[in-house]
């Protein structure tokens, strides 16, 4: 149902096609997606949304290539994926920086395994992305003398670097204070809207989701499966406080209540 | 500084007590001897060169046989944390033989060597090898799986894994597996050459063992603290930079 909606024409940039995921362990066996099918056209911001246990991390990883779906494929550029690519790269909910690199070794980590680019090319493209971030004085720094925000950012240049095609964002900003986040929303629309990268980003923030994305699509939980999809058209850039932002959120978080209790109900 | 006062305070408080008891004549100095009397063989023994040649066999064989066991163990250890069939096997025989004292491969190892250089480098090794490969496994178990998810998304695998992500991730677990290498090396050394009289070298442990066999406390006493100070310097020198380095680095152990 989410898909029909654009345009027919282009290949899509990143679809996933009837994917089923269980988890199995000795004494259970846990649904965690049915059937889902969803197409991201290039340049297009989405988000999906849900509450926890609803199977949106796992729909990343698969999209990434890190899990393997039991049923159904995920395709970039019509092409089936066989694992994980540099073409999409993913930032986690934990900035998962690696403690022995600075905040420079770990900009350069993906940069080097970027075919194609002179070292020096390399050196520059880290330097402009930390200067992207805010965070070029903080160059040689560890990732342990970093606050939250800071980690955060880091992890964004990390994963802008190598100019990935596809970025896949796993609640990327949940564990920050509120402050740092209005900040970093802002600081990150500028940026999305000056590359207009594919972005699929999943939250369980609906404000987050309507702040950021053209689409949000709704997941309800056991089995994950997708309940609806919102466009949104406001303006750029998005103030997660304004009262127009808050009236679609209500909307959503209305539509989300609705598909949580008749899930209990079941 | 302030440290380093609090700790010499503490030993010399030490010597004092330990000096205090001598003095009160209550034990014979032949069981109990005076800090002097230990302090005079010390100096006698450093002046006619048995110290220093018994430390610098008894070093050459430690840092062979060390070598040689953290060569083997931490490789190995890698590898049983991260493959289910080597640690259903190499990693339950490492488990097994690692509760067995060091000194039990003294007997195997007359044997099989009889009384050579080679039976005590192999008790050294396998008092060693085994520790590592513990120690370094369970280290490894506990890195945080995210990295290795982290770097594959950012095109890394198989031996650029290993080498950019795995070994580095595994530094502060590698270090630590070294360093009880090292203690469980210098125990094994002591126990073989306490037991195994060889005509190749005196080490350490023979001194210690002539110091028993001539009822020569003082000798026995000396070479003890001469032991527990090669094993404290050894820390520091081979441990500590390292320790400070993954410090800085990881931002752990840290007081405020």
């Amino acid at each position: 149902m989410a898909a029909s909606s654009q345009s027919p024409a282009a290949v899509p940039k990143l679809s996933v096609e009837g994917v089923s995921k269980w988890f199995r362990t000795p004494r259970t066996s846990v649904h965690a997606l049915e059937n889902i099918t969803l197409s991201v056209n290039e340049g297009d911001f989405v988000c999906l949304v849900g509450p926890s246990g609803c199977g949106k991390s796992t729909l990343l990883d698969i999209a990434a290539g890190l899990t393997k779906p039991d049923e159904g494929s995920v395709l970039v550029d019509g092409a089936p994926i066989e694992g994980p690519g540099r073409n999409r790269l993913v930032m986690f909910q934990e900035a998962a920086l690696f403690p022995w690199l600075n905040v420079f070794g770990n900009v350069m980590f993906g940069l080097k395994r970027t075919p194609g680019l002179s070292n020096r090319e390399r050196r520059e493209i880290a330097e402009a992305h930390l200067d992207l971030v805010g965070l070029k004085a903080f160059r040689r720094a560890y990732v342990h003398e970093l606050s939250g925000g800071m980690k955060q950012r880091v992890a964004l240049a990390r994963a802008l670097a190598p100019d990935p095609r596809v970025l896949l964002m796993d609640e990327p900003f949940s564990s920050l204070d509120a402050i740092t986040r209005d900040q970093l929303y802002r600081d990150f629309q500028d940026i999305w809207q000056d590359r207009k990268q594919t972005i699929v980003l999943v939250t369980h923030n609906v404000r987050e989701a309507i702040c950021l994305a053209d689409r949000v699509i709704v997941m309800s939980s056991s089995p994950g499966r997708i309940r609806d999809e919102f466009l949104v058209s406001l303006p750029r850039p998005r103030d997660i406080n304004s009262p127009e932002l808050a009236s679609y959120a209500q909307k959503i978080s209305a539509a989300l209540k609705g598909y949580l209790s008749k899930g209990l109900a079941a | 500084m302030r440290r380093a006062f609090v700790a010499t305070l503490f030993f010399a408080a030490l010597i004092l007590v330990w000096q205090a008891a001598a003095a009160t004549g209550r034990w014979s100095p032949v069981l109990l001897p005076s800090p002097w009397s230990v302090a005079e063989y010390l100096w006698s023994a450093l002046r006619d060169g048995t110290l220093f040649s018994a430390s610098v066999v008894t070093l050459k064989r430690l840092l062979v046989g060390y070598a040689i066991g953290v060569a083997i163990g931490l490789p190995v250890g890698l590898f049983t944390s991260r493959y289910e069939i080597l640690e259903d096997t190499i990693g339950t025989l490492a488990l097994g033989l690692q509760t067995l004292p060091s000194v039990c491969w003294v007997p195997l190892a007359l044997l099989w060597f009889g009384q050579t250089e080679q039976a005590m480098l192999f008790v050294v090794i396998m008092g060693t090898v085994w520790s590592v490969v513990i120690a370094t496994d369970a280290g490894a178990r506990s890195i945080p799986p995210i990295y290795a998810r982290a770097a594959r998304t950012m095109g890394s695998s198989g031996l650029d894994q290993w080498v950019s992500v795995i070994l580095p991730a595994s530094l502060p677990f590698l270090v630590s597996g070294m360093k009880q290498g090292w203690a469980f090396a210098w125990r094994s050394l002591m126990a073989a050459e306490i037991y195994v009289t060889i005509l190749t070298g005196f080490g350490l442990g023979h001194l210690l063992h002539y110091g028993r066999e001539l009822n020569d406390m003082d000798q026995v006493i000396g070479i003890m603290l001469v032991i527990v100070i090669i094993g404290l310097l050894a820390d520091k020198i081979l441990f500590s930079p390292w320790e400070r380095f993954l410090h800085r680095r990881w931002g752990t152990g840290i007081r405020q």
